[in-house]
């Protein structure tokens, strides 16, 4: 149990995607006007980030792997298909967002409008495919520890997000210089607070 | 050349083309006006050589994307339009991925996940979306280039002075003179560290924008 919450802890805070990584900010940037469709932003992607990554850690596992396939027979004990990563990620991904898109369409009629474009553009949200090529890269050694860390990677772009969305609705009323306003403080708060969160590089969990 | 010829058929480089291949090195600039396709940028510019690679795949991939997709325009059912971009990309992703693992397999180890993440580059599905499902192969794909190289610019950029000002070394070579390290000049780590992509890529769009007024975000 233990090992499943440093895991957790550790992509919520240290790895953070946004922060350490980088990933998914173009959602992050345009999504963060409001905090209540960042909210809803964020909550689709801690969902399907913690679907994805543990259903792709099934397919690395038994599938796409060197000598993943040898469960059928001994002669599939060569075979590896790891050239295909990509497209067989990115196709559960896909195929994940159109499931989460008719759900909240189903659930939340206004959360869908607002959320607008941006909701099949999570299936090209970086920090999806991310989380998947993370878990491979990183070889955690069973399903749960895959999910434990998509779930925190999830909870990490939803803290990052909803923050950065409550500093933009008060930065409304600052004077920022005239070519900065919008993206460019945007950009420089990020930094910013990425600095901040870089307290917590080091820690051992 | 004839009138008659240009009224049938547009000239390869008529100003209306070169215009698909100039505007996005400036003031649809995909990085600093449009916000697409930020994440690689931030994450693999502490070098210039990785940016430089990273540049050059997705110069390519986006040409050939914008090209096939728009071939194929035509026969794509609206419906599951995303999956067949994305399926489209990812295999030009495997092809590059394959010969940066074979030609230049450092960087290729450095870039990691960044090379498979060229899928999910919001500008290639951006432009896809935007211009290759609507338009003719030749100006899809000098959009496509355009658009990467202005990706590319902002990306070298970015690259040169956190390379330059963080390890005092351009390419892998040093290019500060010794005489100024014993002079007492530190490099600055800090433009190694993640949050300063964000401050430099913040950095550069307030130039562009205080040089091109038209562009201030007045809401």
């Amino acid at each position: 149990m233990e090992e499943y919450i440093s895991i957790f802890v550790k992509s919520v805070f240290i790895d953070n995607m946004v922060f350490a990584y980088f990933l998914g900010m173009c959602s992050y940037l345009a999504v963060s006007r409001t905090v209540n469709t960042s909210v809803g932003l964020g909550f689709a992607v801690i969902f399907v980030l913690g679907m994805t990554v543990p259903i792709n850690y099934l397919l690395e596992n038994f599938v796409l792997g060197r000598g993943a396939l040898a469960w059928i027979g001994p002669q599939f004990a060569s075979v590896d298909l790891s050239f295909l990563t990509f497209i067989m990620f990115i196709a559960i991904i896909a195929a994940m967002v159109q499931l989460v898109e008719m759900i909240i369409e189903k659930v939340s009629p206004t959360l869908y409008n607002s959320l607008g474009i941006f909701l099949p553009l999570i299936a090209v949200n970086c920090a999806i495919l991310g989380g998947s090529l993370f878990m491979q890269e990183r070889n955690y050694a069973n399903i749960a520890e895959a999910a434990s860390f998509g779930l925190g990677s999830g909870v990490g772009f939803f803290l990052a997000i909803v923050g950065i969305a409550a500093i933009r609705e008060k930065i409304r009323y600052s004077n920022v210089p005239a070519p900065l306003r919008g993206l460019g403080i945007t950009f420089i708060l990020t930094g910013l607070m990425g600095i901040a969160f870089m307290s917590f590089m080091g820690i051992e969990l | 050349m004839s009138d008659n010829t240009n009224q049938k058929k547009e000239a390869l480089f008529s100003p209306k083309s070169m215009k698909l291949l100039a505007n996005p090195m400036g003031k649809d600039n995909p990085i600093t006006v449009q916000v697409l396709g930020i994440c690689s940028v931030l994450a693999i510019t502490v070098q210039l050589r990785t940016s430089l690679v990273m540049a050059i795949s997705v110069v390519v991939v986006m040409g050939f994307a914008n090209v096939i997709i728009s071939l194929l325009r035509k026969t794509i059912p609206p419906r599951i339009r995303i999956i067949v971009m994305l399926t489209v990309i990812a295999s030009l992703v495997i092809l590059v991925d394959q010969v940066l693992k074979a030609f230049v397999y450092d960087v290729s180890r450095q870039l990691s996940v960044f090379v498979g993440l060229i899928i999910t580059n919001c500008i290639i599905m951006g432009r896809l979306e935007a211009f290759a499902l609507s338009n003719k192969p030749w100006p899809s794909f000098l959009d496509g280039v355009g658009n990467a190289a202005g990706y590319a610019w902002v990306l070298l950029a970015v690259g040169f002075f956190r390379e330059l000002l963080g390890s005092g070394t351009l390419m892998g070579y040093q290019v500060i003179p010794n005489i100024l390290y014993e002079l007492g000049y530190e490099n600055n780590g800090f433009m190694i560290l993640p949050p300063m992509a964000l401050i430099t890529v913040g950095i550069i769009i307030w130039i562009h924008r205080y040089r091109d007024r038209d562009l201030i975000d007045i809401s």
